[in-house]
């Protein structure tokens, strides 16, 4: 069984992160877990990555700059080796929430500035990170904003606003919706200047006051004439706020829940842990940054191991911090984007504003197929660095390794992944196929190589692998 | 239930639905048009579709223009059209209002999709991962139930585990780890078990499912576009005799808020392409007579335009698609008068959906459609007499 500490670490860096190599997680492991902590929650105080390194180095990648796949190939290469994990994870977390797609625009500089702003506010507080959004062109053309016309009001941002972005259904009322809408109006963007031959350039937030309704409204019982700060502001205030963003935390850092649409029927499985998070938000004032901390030391944060099925990112990310794979430069990085929409999570277009259904909902025959020959295919080449680093750690003293300690071993070191006992039984049937690893001669040591990748292979093809 | 497959031995062929989902909230009374009527070309400025150009079925209804290949099958008498479907008190919420129409569960949050209760009673065994396919990223609800086993393939053409690994002993060996590390264990909870029998159903379904291309061919040339794609790998299924019972697809993007114009007419001319080219397949391969397609939205779209689009709505419309089928109207347009329309606003329904799942149900399948939809409502008769049901 996984050493308790090691494994904790293990799993704060899977949440708050994209996992750890194994060298990685003992440095982590060497330290206070509360250090740690605070130093996730503080990005800043680690460099940002150098990116003019990929710029150097896949230049025909980037001078296709319209397309997504390079930028989402650019976001992998992100996970997997920034030095500020929480501040990928918030990025990847809101666009979650927030759920805007590239599919209908197809305007990749405005989704590009729209990732970037995430990334940039990610940890902020709510009240400004709802104000971001709302002034976000990707956003405003996504939810039709642009089309909020003073003499035509056009509801669906502020339907959207209120029943996915902040508050949750069965907490306002139509009259809410159509109001909000209203407060809305005008709220739109520049054009932007065409990609050729002008270059990269993202749509630009503009308020356009003569096409604003200044007639009064009433939202959630406070009447005047609102426009869309007053709107947010009062939304921050209210308590189905607070319950509904710490859920949305809670599902994407704790614990699977249910689709957002069931969450006005079924309460959460942990009411005292969104109780203990709804009050960091009240208290801090809504400061996402806070809330973070408070969940990342609480007891029912780090008894909640294996509680989440991970993202196709997460899997992805995940993954390649296993296989140490481009962690310098190396092609393929687009095609981890196929990877991932293949597994049903194309970055930067979610299917729906609902954002992509998650927990087991990620998982079908198709999805699963790709999940697992996705990892089986890295993982099983002996001269993958991170399961050469493996091998290497298993078999350094040159004597033989059990059958037990083979299978053992490669489940520590590749996560530590904590296995059911019939799962254990089942990889047991496997290394006991052919006894003792040795590693006496070259043709040994060649067939020994060969049974560790094979061995982890199957453990990233277990059902456990594919929890976070 | 006693017949096994579908096979043409002889024996009368086991039914089979065909699902297509319009995803995003289909503008029905843009596909099919009130054409003569002045409130539609009043409330419709921007939206609206010129008579001239529309395709006329009687003296006030009209398909959209780009449903040209959808008129040609309702003019031979393969579509009934379900005039003004949807169900009381409309949610406007896509999310909420797809789930209703996945679950037949207006009130609740249900667990159990429609047709997830169908593969069940088919399948009551899971002895065939096959029973039910869907086509395209994710098993949609009305597929989903706990211990239901139903196919979701994306790639047709490469589906299976651990294809990195040349076929040969090796492979057979993890493969048989693979299955014993899912099979199903007392008290590994909820989700681990749904894992255990997804595992295990990829592992019978890729072994079945991949004659399919093999043993297809056909002279149809479906186009580029994703349902035409989906529905040509549903006749490859079908056409391989699986015993698939269900197939599901989706065709989304009909969120029109903005841009209806050119993107409505798009997408409908993919979509009735696409099922002219789907039923040509299946009548060249004599395997249409006993498949009924059903074609959905969540629900159709406000009756004024917005300046560029339209917003979300209540009654939409529906089609159901088959040889066996006596094509014409059903269920009433909705009412045009103003008085009558839903929230001042909406066209309000005529007929409940699950009258129309109750149809497809009793008629076609041959089930009780009562513990599958929860309740009696009344059907259609869209079934020719002679029809075997």
């Amino acid at each position: 069984m996984a050493d308790e500490r090691l494994a904790t670490m293990a799993h704060l860096l899977r949440r708050a992160g994209f996992g750890a190599s194994r060298d990685e997680l003992d440095d982590y492991a060497a330290r206070p877990y509360e250090e740690v902590v605070d130093d996730l929650v503080n990005p800043e105080r680690f460099e940002p990555l150098d990116e003019d390194v990929l710029e150097r180095f896949y230049p025909h990648i980037f001078s296709n700059k319209d397309n997504p796949a390079v930028w989402n190939g650019r976001w992998f290469w992100r996970m997997v080796n920034t030095k500020r994990p929480l501040e990928e994870k918030m990025t990847l977390f809101w666009h979650h929430v927030f759920a805007t797609g590239w599919t209908k625009s197809e305007h990749t500089p405005s989704m590009v500035d729209h990732i970037e702003m995430f990334r940039q506010h990610g940890l902020a507080n709510f009240r400004t990170l709802l104000l971001a959004i709302s002034k976000d062109p990707a956003m405003n053309f996504w939810l039709d904003n642009s089309e909020n016309h003073g003499d035509a009001p056009n509801e669906n941002y502020g339907r959207e606003l209120l029943e996915l972005f902040s508050m949750g259904i069965g907490t306002y009322d139509e009259p809410d919706v159509k109001d909000a809408a209203r407060a809305f109006t005008g709220w739109t963007f520049e054009q932007p200047l065409p990609l050729y031959p002008f270059g990269h350039y993202g749509a630009k937030f503009e308020f356009r006051p003569e096409d604003h309704d200044n007639t009064e409204k009433t939202f959630l019982g406070e009447t005047g004439n609102l426009g869309g700060e007053d709107i947010i502001d009062i939304i921050v205030r209210q308590e189905a706020n607070a319950r509904f963003i710490c859920r949305h935390i809670y599902n994407f850092f704790v614990a699977d829940e249910p689709q957002i649409p069931a969450w006005s029927v079924t309460p959460p499985q942990d009411q005292e842990a969104i109780d203990i998070l709804v009050k960091a938000y009240t208290d801090s004032d809504a400061d996402i940054r806070t809330v973070m901390k408070v969940l990342f030391l609480s007891d029912f944060f780090k008894k909640a191991r294996a509680k989440r099925v991970k993202c196709p990112a997460e899997f992805i990310a995940g993954t390649l911090k296993l296989t140490g794979e481009f962690r310098e430069i190396e092609p393929g990085l687009a095609a981890l984007d196929a990877a991932s929409i293949v597994m049903g999570q194309k970055l930067m277009d979610p299917p729906t504003v609902e954002g992509w259904h998650t927990g087991k909902e990620w998982i079908d025959g198709g999805t699963l197929t790709e999940r697992i020959n996705f990892a089986t295919a890295r993982v099983g080449n002996p001269d993958t660095p991170g399961t050469r680093a493996i091998i290497d750690k298993l078999s350094g003293s040159g004597d033989p390794v059990t059958p037990a300690e083979l299978v053992d071993g490669v489940l520590d070191l590749a996560g530590p992944v904590e296995v059911a006992d019939e799962t254990r039984a089942a990889l047991m049937q496997l290394a006991e196929l052919d006894g003792d690893l040795t590693f006496g001669s070259s043709t040994d040591r060649i067939k020994s190589d060969d049974r560790i990748a094979r061995m982890l292979s199957l453990v990233v093809a277990s059902r456990e692998y594919q929890f976070a | 239930m006693t017949t096994k497959g579908n096979g043409t031995s002889g024996k009368a062929k086991d039914p089979v639905l065909v699902v297509v989902q319009l995803s995003g909230g289909n503008d029905f009374m843009n596909t099919l048009i009130p054409y003569t009527a002045g409130m539609y070309y009043d409330n419709r400025p921007l939206v609206g579709i010129p008579e001239d150009k529309s395709l006329p079925i009687n003296d006030t209804l009209a398909f959209h223009p780009s449903a040209a290949p959808l008129k040609s099958m309702f003019e031979a008498g393969k579509v009934a059209i379900v005039q003004g479907i949807g169900y009381p008190n409309a949610s406007r919420s896509h999310f909420r209002s797809m789930d209703i129409w996945h679950t037949c569960e207006p009130e609740i949050i249900a667990t159990e999709g429609w047709l997830a209760k169908v593969i069940r009673h088919f399948d009551p065994k899971s002895e065939n991962p096959l029973t039910g396919v869907s086509f395209g990223r994710g098993l949609p609800r009305a597929m989903a139930a706990p211990g239901v086993v139903a196919t979701s393939v994306d790639d047709l053409d490469n589906y299976g585990l651990m294809t990195s690994i040349e076929a040969g002993q090796r492979r057979a060996e993890d493969l048989a780890i693979f299955k014993r590390m899912y099979t199903p264990a007392i008290g590994s909870g909820l989700v681990m078990d749904y894992f255990g029998d997804t595992g295990q159903s990829v592992l019978s379904g890729s072994d079945l499912i991949k004659v399919a291309p093999q043993k297809y061919t056909s002279t149809i040339e479906y186009a580029g576009n994703p349902i035409a794609k989906s529905l040509r790998d549903v006749a490859r299924v079908h056409t391989a005799d699986l015993g698939t019972r269900v197939f599901y697809t989706q065709h989304g993007g009909y969120d029109h808020h903005a841009q209806e114009v050119p993107s409505h007419a798009r997408l409908l001319a993919e979509l009735t392409g696409a099922i002219s080219d789907f039923w040509q397949d299946l009548r060249e391969h004599d395997a249409a007579d006993n498949v009924s397609m059903l074609v959905f939205t969540e629900f159709g779209r406000r009756i004024k335009d917005n300046g560029s689009g339209t917003d979300h709505g209540s009654a939409g419309g529906a089609f159901i698609i088959g040889d066996n089928i006596d094509g014409g109207l059903y269920a009433e347009y909705p009412s045009l008068a103003q008085a009558d329309w839903e929230r001042g606003e909406d066209l309000a329904h005529t007929f409940d959906f699950r009258g129309v799942y109750g149809t497809l149900l009793e008629q076609h399948l041959g089930l009780d459609p009562e513990p599958i939809v929860g309740g009696v409502f009344e059907q259609l008769h869209p079934y020719k007499e002679t029809a075997t049901a």
